[in-house]
């Protein structure tokens, strides 16, 4: 079995209000060194084995899992046992 | 002329969307749950207002996954109308039936209050009722209306007279004040702010009904001469 991690991230340039309200919080703890923050979201997938996981997760991405107008996506396939 | 109010789970306009079409209006309107596939006999599709699937993963993005939207598609291809309200425009966006999409306001506040719109364009089948850069009251009600996209589709968009409703105040940060764009065809048109729910003086406002008082006239201009 494959384990597929998606890491989905705001495009350069595009506003991350999220990040910067973080960024906001965190200084107000004291924490002024902390000069950006991006937030984005991590995604899992656990796939049986199969040819072409490449183009599968890329077809799911583009479909789905990100928004090409607003997020760039990476990912990372590692072997997991079967649970 | 008949109308469909798609309901995805998580819809909460679509009986403000019924109501107005139904009783303002006067016209034919069903509720129609999403995995109903037979919209052939509908004139008109709503994409109501709400949260649809929750807004898991990003607003509308569930939604715009459904097999209703290949439905969807197709009518609007053969030229019919197909309005998208808040929730409806994120739908919309996501499906790729208009172009960009929707950040979270720019002050990150969910926002619930009147706002001044401008008639961007009064030449569309959505829009011939007002007068040229008419400035309307219509109630917004969303966190993440914040219209982005990348500047070779904005200047499309001004090119091509597709920005149809933009904010007086721009109150989320949306590019080019954008409220509101309609597709190159000029038959489906999204917006943030929520016409069906300023149909009636006495709740604050009625400028919405010229949304759909213009949808249905031309409707009757173009397919029902004698209706």
């Amino acid at each position: 079995m494959k384990k597929v991690t998606i890491r989905i991230m705001p495009k350069q340039g595009v506003l991350d209000p999220q990040g910067k309200a973080v960024q906001t919080s965190l200084s107000a703890l004291g924490f002024s060194d902390v000069k950006e923050v991006q937030t984005g979201k991590l995604i899992e997938l656990f796939v049986e084995d199969y040819q072409n996981i490449d183009q599968r997760v890329r077809d799911m991405c583009d479909k789905l899992l990100a928004n090409p107008v607003m997020e760039d996506y990476h990912y990372e396939v590692e072997e997991v046992a079967r649970t | 002329m008949k109308f469909a109010v798609i309901v995805f789970p998580g819809s909460n306009c679509d009986r403000d969307m019924y109501h107005a079409i139904k009783h303002v209006l006067g016209m034919e309107a069903d509720l129609v749950w999403y995995d109903n596939s037979n919209l052939e006999n509908y004139d008109a599709i709503l994409l109501p207002g709400g949260f649809s699937y929750g807004d898991y993963l990003r607003s509308g993005a569930i939604a715009s996954a459904s097999n209703v939207m290949q439905h969807i598609k197709a009518h609007a291809e053969q030229g019919k109308a197909v309005l998208g309200v808040c929730n409806g425009f994120q739908i919309l966006l996501e499906a790729g039936l208009l172009p960009g999409a929707m950040l979270p306001n720019k002050n990150l506040s969910f926002m619930c209050h009147y706002e001044p719109l401008a008639v961007a364009n009064h030449k569309t089948c959505f829009t011939s009722n007002y007068e040229k850069g008419e400035v309307i009251q219509l109630p917004i009600a969303h966190g993440e209306g914040n219209y982005f996209a990348d500047d070779e589709t904005l200047s499309a968009l001004k090119a091509n007279k597709q920005i149809v409703f933009t904010y007086e105040n721009n109150p989320n940060g949306s590019a080019a004040d954008i409220a509101g764009i309609i597709n190159r065809q000029g038959n489906v048109l999204g917006m943030m702010p929520h016409p069906e729910r300023a149909v009636e003086r006495l709740l604050g406002s009625d400028d919405g009904v010229k949304l759909f008082q213009s949808l249905i006239q031309n409707w009757r201009d173009a397919y029902a001469v004698n209706a």
